[in-house]
C-alpha cells in the first residue's frame, strides 16, 4: 500500500515538474519578441531596408516589419513593396508621402494604400485611413491600414489573411492631370503586434503564401520573417495549458490530503 | 568583371536548378536561367524646340546633355546602354523626311563612357519630333535575346508625325511579348505632350515623369537605368485557349498572356493528391478603360464543375486588378482514387472601354502558378489542441481536486477493508 502511495506522489510530483518545465521552456520564445529589437539592429546592416520601390507585384521591393522602406518616385507611379507576415500577427501598414512643392501643384490629390496577400488578393483594412485627400497646400500625406490578424490556416474558399508575403501598393488615385509626373518621396513601414493564442484558429498551411517563381530572385532573405516562418508553433496557449496542469496536480495533492484528515490512520 | 558576374550567376543558376531538382514543388518556369545582361536605350528628342531656355535658366538641350553625362558616368557595369536620337539631322520643312529622322547615336552594348559622352556632345537641336518611328527603331535596337529591356524616352513635345500614333506604337511593341518597358520623361510638358507620354508609359507598364529641374532629370534617368539592372523574373509567354479542352498545360511559374475585353482564357494545371495549387492573376489596365472593372479566376474540373474561385472588382485609377485562389487537393479523391487531377483555370475580366478605344491587342495578363505541398490533413484543433483562459484553469483544477479526493477515499477505503480482514 505504501508503495502505491509513494508511486502516486512520485507521479503527481513528476507531472508537476513536467508542467513547470513546460512553462519554462514555453516561456523562452515569448520573451524573444520583446528582446528582438537588439537583434534587429545587429542584422540591419545585412538586411537594409530598400530605398527603391517596385513598379508591380513582380518587382515589389521586400522589407521586414519594423523597417522603414523609402522610395523617390513620380506622382502617378504605382509603388510596390512586399513584407512577410506570420500567423498571429496583426500588422498596421503605414505610409507617408512627401508631396511636390505646393507651387507646382494645381489642386488636391487623393492617395491610396492597398494591401494584397501572397495570392494577390486584396486585403481589407479593419481600420485606418486608407484613402486620404491632401489639399493643395499640404506638404505630406499620412496613410495607414490595419489588417486582420493573420491566421495559420483557412478554408480554401475564404480570403482570410494567411502567413506569407503581403504586397503594399501606394499610389495617387485622384489628382488634376497637370500634376502627373511631379517628384514625390514615399516611405512605408509595417508595425506588427503579436496577438497571441486568443486569436488561435485551426488549420495550417503546408508552406507560406510566397510565390516561388518571384521569391527566388530579389533579396530572398527579406522575404522571410527574421526568425523564419513559425507556422503557428508557438502561442501563449502552451503557458495556459501547462499552468492548468500544474494547478490540477496541486489540486489533486490537496484533494488527496483532505481525505487523510489531521493525521494518518494508524495501522 | 562581367564574365565573373556571369560565372557567379551561372553557379547560382546551377544551385537553383539543383534545389529545384531536389524539391519537386518549387518553380521551374520563369527562371532567370542564363539571364543576359539588361539592355537600355535612351531615346532623346533633339527637335528644334529643345533650344528653349526654361530649365534652371539653361536650354532644355543643355539640361539633357548634362543629365546624360551624369547617367553615363553612373551606369552599372552590367547594363548595356544605347542612345538614339530623334529629329537630330533634318532641319528642313519636308514632313516626309522630317518624320523619318531618327538615328542611333550610340549602339546598344558594353558602354565606352568617353565615346558615349563625345557622341552626346555633338548633338544640337534641329528638326521634327517623330516619336513613333523612334520607338519602333529603338525596339528593333533592343531586339533579340532574353534580356530585360527598357526604353527611356526624353522629349519636350508631342509627336508631330500623325497619323502614326506613338501610343499605339507602344502598345504594339508591348504586345510583341518581349517585355519591353517604356519610361517617359517630359521636359516642361504641355497638356497634349503629357497625355501622349502618359499613354505610352501606361501601355507598356512604364512610368511618366514631368521634369522641372536638371538634377531631377539626371536623378530619374539614373533611377530608371538602375531599375533595369535589378534582377527580375521574366514571365513565359503563353496563350490560353477558349475552352479547357486543348488549353495549354502549365507547370509552376510565371506566365504572361493577353486578354481583350470580355474574353475568357483557359489553362490547365496538373495537381497530384496531397498537393496544393496556388494561382493568381493580374490584368493590367494598359489603356483608357471605363471606371468600373473586375477580374475572375476560376478553378474547375475537366467536366466544368467549379472548385474554387477568386474574384475582385474595383473602380477608378489603377494599374492592375488581381485575384488569386488556392486549391489543396486531398490525399484521396471522392472516388477513392489517388490520381493526378487536371484543374482548369479560367481567367475572365469585366473591363470595358469607351467606343473609340482599341480592343486589340488584349490587355496584359500575368499569371503565377505554384504547386506546393498541401496542408498535412485537415484538423479542427487550433495550436495542437491546447487551451487557454480562466475557465480552462478552473476545469483542470476542479478535475485535479476531484481526482485527488477520489484517490484519497479509495485508498482509505482499501486500508479500512484491509484492516477489517
Amino acid at each position: 500500500m505504501r508503495a502505491v502511495r509513494v508511486l502516486t506522489t512520485a507521479l503527481l510530483a513528476g507531472a508537476a515538474t513536467l508542467a513547470l518545465a513546460g512553462t519554462g521552456v514555453a516561456d523562452t520564445p515569448s520573451a524573444s519578441p520583446g528582446g528582438g529589437h537588439d537583434k534587429d539592429k545587429g542584422k540591419a546592416a545585412a538586411d537594409a531596408p530598400p530605398t527603391e520601390a517596385g513598379t508591380g507585384f513582380r518587382t515589389a521591393a521586400p522589407f521586414r516589419p519594423g523597417q522603414r522602406a523609402t522610395a523617390s518616385a513620380s506622382t502617378g507611379d504605382y509603388l510596390y513593396w512586399t513584407v512577410p507576415l506570420d500567423s498571429g500577427q496583426r500588422a498596421t501598414v503605414k505610409a507617408s508621402v512627401t508631396l511636390p512643392e505646393a507651387a507646382l501643384r494645381h489642386g488636391a490629390s487623393t492617395w491610396r494604400l492597398d494591401v494584397y496577400d501572397g495570392l494577390r488578393r486584396r486585403q481589407p483594412c479593419v481600420y485606418g485611413a486608407q484613402t486620404v485627400t491632401a489639399d493643395r497646400a499640404a506638404a505630406s500625406v499620412e496613410l495607414n491600414c490595419t489588417l486582420r490578424t493573420v491566421r495559420p490556416g483557412a478554408e480554401m474558399w475564404s480570403d482570410d489573411p494567411l502567413p506569407g508575403s503581403y504586397y503594399v501598393r501606394l499610389t495617387v488615385v485622384g489628382l488634376p492631370k497637370e500634376d502627373l509626373g511631379l517628384p514625390v518621396k514615399a516611405a512605408v513601414e509595417a508595425d506588427v503586434k503579436d496577438t497571441g493564442g486568443a486569436f488561435g484558429t485551426d488549420g495550417a498551411l503546408g508552406t507560406p503564401l510566397v510565390t516561388g517563381a518571384v521569391a527566388q530572385t530579389r533579396e530572398g532573405s527579406l522575404r522571410r520573417p527574421e526568425d523564419g516562418w513559425s507556422g503557428g508553433q508557438w502561442s501563449d496557449r502552451w503557458v495556459w495549458t501547462a499552468a492548468g496542469g500544474v494547478l490540477a496536480a496541486l489540486a489533486g495533492v490537496l484533494g488527496h490530503s483532505l481525505t487523510r484528515g489531521a493525521g494518518r490512520p494508524r495501522p | 568583371m562581367i564574365t565573373r558576374k556571369r560565372l557567379a550567376a551561372g553557379v547560382c543558376g546551377l544551385l537553383a536548378t539543383l534545389t529545384v531538382g531536389l524539391s519537386p514543388t518549387t518553380a521551374t518556369a520563369g527562371e532567370p536561367a542564363a539571364k543576359e545582361s539588361p539592355k537600355v536605350e535612351l531615346v532623346l528628342d533633339v527637335s528644334g524646340s529643345m533650344r528653349a531656355t526654361d530649365i534652371d535658366g539653361k536650354s532644355r538641350m543643355a539640361a539633357a546633355k548634362q543629365a546624360f553625362n551624369e547617367v553615363i558616368d553612373a551606369v552599372p557595369d552590367e547594363v548595356r546602354l544605347g542612345i538614339r536620337t530623334l529629329g537630330a539631322t533634318y532641319p528642313g520643312d519636308d514632313r516626309q523626311l522630317g518624320c523619318k529622322d531618327t538615328k542611333q547615336l550610340y549602339p546598344v552594348g558594353a558602354l565606352n563612357r568617353t565615346e558615349a559622352k563625345t557622341a552626346v556632345a555633338t548633338l544640337a537641336p534641329t528638326g521634327w519630333t517623330p516619336i513613333g518611328p523612334a520607338l519602333l527603331a529603338a525596339a528593333d535596337d533592343l531586339n533579340g535575346g532574353n534580356a530585360t529591356r527598357r526604353i527611356v524616352l526624353i522629349t519636350d513635345g508631342e509627336d508631330t508625325c500623325a497619323p502614326l500614333d506613338p501610343c499605339e506604337v507602344a502598345r504594339d511593341i508591348a504586345a510583341k511579348g518581349i517585355h519591353l518597358v517604356i519610361d517617359t520623361l517630359g521636359l516642361v510638358p504641355d497638356a497634349k505632350t503629357r497625355e501622349q507620354l502618359t499613354c505610352i508609359a501606361e501601355a507598356t507598364g512604364g512610368t511618366y515623369t514631368s521634369v522641372q529641374h536638371t538634377d531631377q532629370l539626371s536623378g530619374r534617368v539614373r533611377q530608371l537605368v538602375d531599375r533595369a539592372a535589378d534582377p527580375v523574373v521574366t514571365p513565359v509567354a503563353t496563350q490560353g485557349a477558349q475552352q479547357c479542352q486543348g488549353a495549354p498545360r502549365l507547370g509552376p511559374g510565371l506566365y504572361s498572356d493577353r486578354e481583350s475585353f470580355g474574353e475568357h482564357r483557359w489553362y490547365q494545371v496538373a495537381v497530384k493528391p496531397g498537393q496544393e495549387l496556388r494561382a493568381s492573376v493580374s490584368i493590367a489596365a494598359d489603356r483608357a478603360v471605363n471606371n468600373d472593372y473586375g477580374v475572375l479566376l476560376r478553378a474547375t474540373t475537366l467536366h466544368g464543375r467549379e472548385i474554387v474561385r477568386g474574384s475582385e472588382a474595383g473602380d477608378g485609377r489603377t494599374d492592375v486588378i488581381s485575384s488569386g485562389l488556392r486549391y489543396p487537393k486531398g490525399p484521396v479523391d471522392e472516388d477513392g482514387e489517388r490520381s493526378t487531377e487536371t484543374v482548369c483555370l479560367q481567367v475572365s475580366n469585366s473591363f470595358s472601354a469607351a467606343p473609340g478605344v482599341k480592343t486589340t491587342p488584349g490587355m496584359p495578363v500575368e499569371l503565377t502558378i505554384d504547386v506546393v505541398d498541401g496542408p498535412d490533413g485537415t484538423s479542427d484543433v487550433a495550436s495542437f489542441g491546447l487551451g487557454r483562459g480562466w475557465w480552462l484553469l478552473l476545469v483542470l483544477a476542479l478535475t485535479g481536486l476531484l481526482a485527488g479526493l477520489v484517490w484519497g477515499w479509495l485508498s482509505r477505503w482499501r486500508i479500512s477493508v484491509w484492516r477489517t480482514n
